[in-house]
């Protein structure tokens, strides 16, 4: 664990510095607040609503989705590489299986279109 | 005069010293200068002069240009949902600077301390997991920006957060698959593992091409860099997730993007093209160390170079384009490389 003990003092200043600007040039910086100014960007005229009342293309969800598949396949990846060397063909076989059903899977989104966006 | 440090105390001190280096090389170096270059690279590619009026060839330009944002007006817009809102600068800004951490910058220092002299190796935090912490940073920088796009409360900031979003965990996928057959070459996650595995052996960029490129193009999507800054099209989405932002809040995402831009041209020398190592170079002693330090910043800048180059000579794709294109060419282009690396290793050994 010491190892990561730099990391922790790197993160903190990481954090401090900007944070510490942002409150030390919140006493020269001028604040004159108006209606127009405080409202949304719009072309003009006033939101109608809250923007996050609009829904948006459910294929964002799909691929939310999709991506927790996928990368739990990463996190399986990263070990076998690392010991790769000791395990070779048997090492070589169990993943190409194990990509083998991860690929049909691949298919059959492709398949039924959840990657296409047009 | 002697001083007598305990080991714990002396660890300390040379972490600290370590940091505080590599703060002096991003933050006060590189990054205003990496902003200057970029509108001074703009300027080159088209044939015009760039900013060359604040200081010498417009050096100062950055300064001027932070201090002026620092010196704004703080516009937190009323709607807003004020503490996410408030947080989202400061989580892209993080995990962009902090990501340096692992990277080793150099081979070693030889320092003599208690008559005894140890090398000192030039990477601030060498853990055994470094690329996961690497990628676990890229990926906490996402939360920064569907954040900012959702608290906003504007809908051009909402599409270009969901839109980054999308597209940083799309490509995500390519980079982890085609970064793990640098894995199985160096059979380890430390990088300062797979950088001395490069120094004995081949640059990883030479037998694994297709990865790098994988890679290469896998990183533009995550820095939101051109030709894939989908998440803010000025065209269609104003100025995307950091449309209600300024002043300072603003400049923090502008650093982020540029750390962002910092730490993946690092990463890339560092897994592809051999870290601080040059070919049958042994860098040892103190000014070894050193030229190593050099190599690095050389190979790095090269790098960023290359992201300005694509930046100004490359058009901006269309959003179905960029999903299709990492999800139906790269991520089966990078399956692809993965198996034939491992092939290749299982048939001939290491």
């Amino acid at each position: 664990m010491e190892s990561y003990l730099p990391i922790l003092y790197f993160a903190a200043v990481g954090a401090v510095f900007p944070i510490a600007i942002l409150v030390v040039m919140a006493l020269v910086r001028p604040k004159r607040p108006n209606p127009a100014k405080l409202a949304p960007y719009e072309c003009g005229v006033a939101a109608p609503t809250d923007a996050w009342d609009h829904r948006f293309s459910v294929r964002y969800y799909l691929i939310a989705v999709l991506f927790v598949v996928f990368d739990v396949e990463t996190v399986f990846l990263f070990p076998w590489a690392v010991v790769y060397d000791k395990l070779l063909l048997f090492g070589f076989v169990e993943m190409a299986v194990f990509l083998y059903i991860l690929v049909l899977g691949y298919v059959y989104v492709w398949k039924r279109g959840a990657l296409s966006w047009a | 005069m002697t001083l007598t440090l305990s080991e714990p105390l002396f660890n300390a001190l040379l972490a600290v010293v370590k940091i505080l280096f590599v703060w002096a090389m991003t933050l006060a170096a590189l990054l205003p200068n990496l902003i200057w270059a970029e509108r001074r690279v703009s300027g080159l590619i088209q044939d015009r002069p760039g900013p060359n009026r604040v200081g010498p060839l417009g050096l100062f330009q950055a300064v001027a240009d932070v201090l002026k944002l620092m010196m704004k007006e703080d516009v937190v817009p009323l709607y807003v949902d004020k503490v996410l809102f408030t947080l989202a600068p400061l989580i892209t800004l993080t995990p962009a600077l902090v990501t340096f951490a692992v990277i080793p910058f150099g081979s070693s220092i030889p320092i003599t301390w208690n008559g005894a002299v140890r090398d000192v190796p030039l990477v601030i935090a060498d853990v055994n997991v470094g690329i996961l912490y690497i990628f676990a940073l890229t990926s906490l920088a996402v939360y920064g920006i569907v954040l900012a796009g959702w608290s906003s409360n504007d809908k051009y900031s909402l599409l270009g957060g969901v839109r980054a979003s999308a597209q940083i965990i799309s490509y995500e996928l390519a980079m982890g698959f085609s970064a793990a057959g640098v894995f199985i070459a160096a059979g380890s996650l430390r990088l300062p593992a797979v950088v001395e595995w490069q120094h004995a052996h081949l640059w990883n960029v030479v037998p694994q091409f297709l990865g790098f490129v994988v890679f290469a193009v896998a990183i533009f999507a995550e820095t939101n860099r051109i030709p894939f800054d989908l998440s803010e099209a000025e065209a269609e989405l104003v100025a995307g997730y950091h449309t209600e932002y300024s002043s300072f809040r603003f400049a923090m995402f502008f650093m982020g993007e540029y750390a962002n831009l910092i730490a993946a041209s690092a990463v890339v020398t560092t897994l592809y093209f051999g870290g601080w190592s040059l070919p049958g170079v042994a860098f040892t002693g103190l000014w070894g160390g050193l030229a190593s330090i050099a190599v690095f910043a050389v190979k790095t800048a090269a790098f960023i170079f290359l992201f300005l180059w694509v930046r100004w000579t490359l058009p901006r794709f269309r959003y179905d384009q960029l999903m299709e294109l990492g999800w139906k060419v790269f991520l089966p282009l990078s399956f692809f490389h993965l198996i034939a690396v491992a092939a290749f290793v299982a048939a001939s050994g290491r």
